[in-house]
């Protein structure tokens, strides 16, 4: 560093001088409620995986299939020109084994993110969600898999209508 | 285009802690006051200030800009905060260029605070918000997800063990033992420290992901006839580049980082540069995952696809190696302020190209140094290549 400067300012604290009360601090928890609107292309997409199936969006001047849809192709920024029904079917194009929980909480079982091209969508194009009904051992980028759907009377219309992945065969239903 | 040339004339730090005691108020004035002092300016010559820093919900501050002005010596100044997510760092500075290259200002304030500390009782919470309110956040995902998944993916693509990565973090680690600011340096750490740290979210364990903490930096820039009548050793800003990739990133190949790329060529081309790999002497990508490191050197063309790791192995990207990477010991050891880790990145450059850098001086007189910071959803790439020629 600049030979000026043999010292540098901040004061390192601890986790026991809070819990210790060795310093001040005030404590407070935000609430913070919202109620977001879907929107257009998004809305059609939960609306389907309300009915039981995956929607994805086609631009026809790029020849793009994309999930999920949406109104503006930001490739040729012209209006996105159908929607599509795909399949419920994909292959994992990563994943992770997950130990701690969005709010740092550590856990045994691994959660099983991943990232799954789905079928009838363009190459690389895929969702994030989860997978199950397998060992985390087997999990492999290129595993084939499945949606598990909630049952019907159970589905409100969101990402989570689909439970998660789980591998399958080709040719088993 | 016509544009006025830039100089780095002056640069200050605050240490990175996990908690600071100081506010981000302090922090940044700690730091501003250094970057003034060390060029034996004031407040009065400083025309225009530029903020950076990352998501006011790290803070629960709204316009965390204008809660910070006073630290940042913004008072009845022309004064904006830039915010590219983890990008920002390094952005702040570009902003700060375009200030004086346009001629619309001669000395320009650059300060970079982050206090991720007060979310409690982890700052890690607070990145859900940067997921899809409906598409994505009722998975309950995590940040370390998409990093881990990203990192999954550069290791299938190219075959790139967990081992050959984790020697970016015993390197950066042990380089940080000669940076006085560090919060995890560690002269003495191995690989299999690294290995045998806790897996957090396979394939990323606890050593291989930087620690969030608090901390400013600052730095002064100052068009060409200020700078000269200021340093004999101005440190110029050669080129900028700045690219977004799409915000579908479950859309694109994760395993390179083809805004790095657009962004290092927007950045190549305003330098001059033809051969980077010849012509960058220093490097300073973004780090705060070990994985990155290699990432961001291959989308900024330092080192063919898949091929960075290598570059560690042979010893070209050690601090006395052909090409040194992160001689500072970057974000896995000095530490990640968000904002302010990013322009420790540049700060860091302009010690070494003005040889200052103490213990951590890169050898043989370097003329050239890049700087690159990368954020949002795995999407921005900001990059500054600093000379010693204007
Ligand atoms: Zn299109």
């Amino acid at each position: 560093m600049t030979n000026k400067f043999k010292e540098f300012p901040g004061t390192p604290l601890s986790e026991g001088d809070f819990k210790e009360g060795k310093i001040l601090f005030y404590h407070d928890q935000m609430k913070a409620d919202f109620a977001w609107d879907t929107g257009v292309a998004i809305g059609s997409y939960l609306a389907a995986l309300k009915e039981g199936y995956l929607l994805g969006g086609y631009c026809q001047t790029c020849r793009k299939t994309v999930i999920p849809p949406r109104t503006v192709c930001e490739w040729c920024f012209r209006p996105m020109d159908s929607y599509v029904r795909l399949e419920d079917t994909g292959t994992v194009n990563t994943f992770s084994l997950c130990y701690v929980t969005w709010d740092v909480k550590r856990i045994k079982e691994p959660e099983l993110p991943a990232v799954i091209e789905i079928d009838g969508a363009s190459p690389l194009h895929g969702i994030m969600h989860k997978l199950g009904e397998v060992d985390p051992e087997d999990v492999h980028i290129g595993m084939r898999v499945r949606a598990v759907w909630k049952p019907p009377d159970e589905r409100e219309g969101a990402i989570t209508d689909i439970l998660y992945f789980k591998p399958f065969k080709e040719g088993e239903s | 285009m016509a544009m006025r040339k830039v100089a780095v004339v002056g640069a200050g730090m605050t240490k990175f802690v996990r908690r600071a005691q100081e506010t981000g108020k302090e922090l940044a004035w700690h730091a501003s006051r250094m970057a003034l002092e060390s060029c034996e300016m004031t407040l009065d010559d400083i025309e225009a200030v530029c903020l950076g820093t990352a998501p006011d919900s790290f803070d629960g501050v709204h316009m965390k800009a204008e809660y910070l002005s006073d630290g940042a010596g913004a008072w009845g100044k022309p004064f904006m905060r830039s915010y590219v997510g983890g990008g920002t760092g390094v952005f702040t500075p570009i902003q700060g260029w375009y200030h004086v290259a346009s001629g619309l200002f001669d000395a320009v304030l650059v300060v970079c605070e982050e206090k991720m500390s007060s979310y409690y009782p982890h700052g890690q919470a607070a990145f859900m918000t940067i997921f899809d309110h409906t598409t994505e956040r009722p998975l309950k995902p995590n940040l370390l997800w998409i990093f881990a998944m990203e990192m999954n993916r550069y290791m299938h693509t190219y075959g790139i063990s967990k081992k050959d990565i984790a020697q970016v973090a015993v390197k950066n680690k042990r380089n940080a033992a000669d940076h006085p600011c560090a919060l995890l340096g560690d002269p003495e750490i191995t690989v299999e420290d690294v290995l045998n740290s806790e897996v957090l979210a396979w394939p990323v364990n606890r050593l291989d992901v930087s620690p969030v903490s608090d901390g400013a930096v600052a730095l002064v820039l100052a068009a060409e006839h200020v700078a000269k009548r200021i340093t004999d050793k101005p440190v110029w800003i050669q080129g900028v580049g700045w690219n977004l990739d799409t915000a579908y990133w479950t859309n694109r190949e994760l395993a390179y980082p083809r805004y790095v790329e657009y962004a290092a060529r927007m950045a190549y081309e305003m330098a001059g540069i033809k051969e980077p790999r010849k012509e960058i002497h220093i490097v300073e990508p973004y780090d705060p995952f070990d994985y990155k490191e290699c990432h961001h050197l291959e989308g900024l063309l330092l080192a063919d696809r898949g091929q960075a790791p290598q570059l560690l192995a042979d010893g070209v990207t050690l601090r006395d190696g052909a090409m040194p990477v992160c001689p500072s010991g970057g974000l896995l050891g000095v530490g990640n302020p968000i904002a302010a880790a990013g322009l420790m990145k540049v700060a860091e450059l302009y010690w070494q190209l003005r040889g200052e850098a103490g213990a951590r001086q890169v050898p043989g007189q370097p003329k050239r140094g890049l700087a690159q910071a990368w954020g949002d959803l795995m999407q921005v790439g900001t990059v500054i290549i600093l000379g010693t020629n204007p």
